[in-house]
């Protein structure tokens, strides 16, 4: 297991202009700079039409924190981000590390809905 | 000078990604109480902005993790998000790099800061400053307790470090304002963003207000983490606040959860002087 070293990866390319214009041109290379399970590339290379794999990478524990940037670097539109970490724990079980493991919510619609109803009450 | 201005705010970055999706009477008076807050900044004529963040991984990282951090830089730049998620253009903001320095060799006098000659802002800072100083014109001493990475800044030490700002703040003849930026319960980042728990933010508000050390302090960090969520560790900056009042009672000028914000979003100051 070396989530360290994918989440260090995603901090890097968050940050940095320099390592992300190095990942699009030599992706390779500079995941070979880091020490990733097979798991853990296949999750950060994902597929060239999807992209990475969101749902994975948060089950593998990545600090949100950190995946929410990385998600919203490649394009992936808050809801797909949320569908997708969803899709993760459905297809790998729950988060193995970390503190962003998911804990049960009624959604933002239901619970708008009950604050609208709670307002209207006062 | 006395430290001129003591307030807490949100710092979600739904509050700008994700405006329109939020109730447009809530959103608005949002953000109109942030632009107030701003305006109370500028009334008090400050030199600079302390700004007391929980970063997301911009600077610090767990190869090199500080419990605290204070900017030592001319300039800064923000934010490091995506332009189009955050909406906030990149932009260089002023600091004060020997203002930093003195602030800096005052805290240290009681709490080991890390300093930094190079800091990125990320929506902690950024968010909040996009309507407290929309015009950044007024230079910024960015600040950090780790709220993100375990083991995480004990709340004890993010009071001693509020203290240590304020002793630092009092002993420079620039006018300093401080503001501290966080969310209270949120569980950010997760399938379950949206999730408040409001009674816990309302309870850990009035603590706030109160400037009740010891309730402050009480929590522990899994009472935080099963009440609060992940994002519930962010209160320390609240707590470094409070501390920094020096005793002085707060006022919390706005609270309403917005779930698309994650949040609930808030304004407050210490009445500071009475």
């Amino acid at each position: 297991m070396s989530l360290y070293q994918v989440q260090k990866l995603i901090y890097q390319l968050n940050r940095d202009p320099r390592t992300r214009e190095r990942y699009g041109r030599e992706r390779d290379a500079v995941l070979a700079e880091y020490e990733l399970t097979d798991e853990e590339r296949r999750a950060l290379v994902g597929t060239a039409e999807e992209g990475p794999d969101i749902g994975l990478l948060y089950v593998l524990g990545v600090n949100g924190q950190l995946l929410m940037h990385f998600a919203a670097l490649h394009k992936v539109e808050w809801n797909a981000y949320l569908d997708a970490m969803r899709q993760g724990l459905v297809k790998h079980g729950p988060v193995r590390e970390g503190v962003y493991a998911a804990t049960g919510y009624e959604g933002v619609e239901a619970h708008d809905a009950r604050l609208k109803r709670e307002r209207e009450k006062h | 000078m006395p430290l001129v201005y003591c307030g807490a705010c949100s710092h979600a970055p739904g509050i700008t990604a994700r405006a329109e999706r939020a109730d447009t009477q809530t959103r608005q008076a949002l953000e109109s109480a942030l632009r107030r807050m701003g305006d109370d900044i500028r009334a008090t004529r400050p030199d600079a902005l302390i700004v007391v963040a929980a970063e997301h991984f911009a600077n610090f990282f767990m190869n090199n993790m500080p419990a605290f951090a204070m900017g030592m830089a001319d300039a800064y730049e923000g934010p490091i998000e995506d332009e189009a998620f955050l909406r906030i253009k990149r932009t260089r903001v002023p600091g004060n790099k020997a203002l930093s320095r003195k602030l800096i060799e005052g805290v240290m006098q009681t709490v080991d800061v890390a300093y930094a000659e190079e800091w990125k802002f990320d929506h902690g800072i950024s968010v909040p400053l996009h309507f407290l100083t929309p015009s950044y014109d007024l230079p910024i001493v960015p600040a950090n307790i780790n709220c993100q990475g375990p083991p995480l800044t004990p709340l004890r030490r993010a009071w001693a470090f509020g203290e240590a700002l304020r002793s630092a703040a009092d002993a420079v003849p620039e006018r300093v304002a401080l503001v501290a930026t966080g969310g209270i319960s949120h569980w950010p980042a997760t399938p379950d963003s949206g999730k408040i728990n409001e009674a816990w933010d309302r309870e850990f508000l009035a603590r706030w207000a109160a400037n009740d050390r010891e309730a402050l302090l009480s929590y522990t960090d899994a009472e935080i983490y099963k009440n609060g969520g992940q994002g519930g560790f962010e209160i320390r900056t609240f707590i470094a606040a409070a501390a920094a009042a020096k005793g002085a009672k707060g006022t919390i000028d706005f609270c309403e959860p917005i779930p698309i914000f994650a949040v609930s979003c808030t304004t407050a100051r210490m009445q500071l002087g009475t």
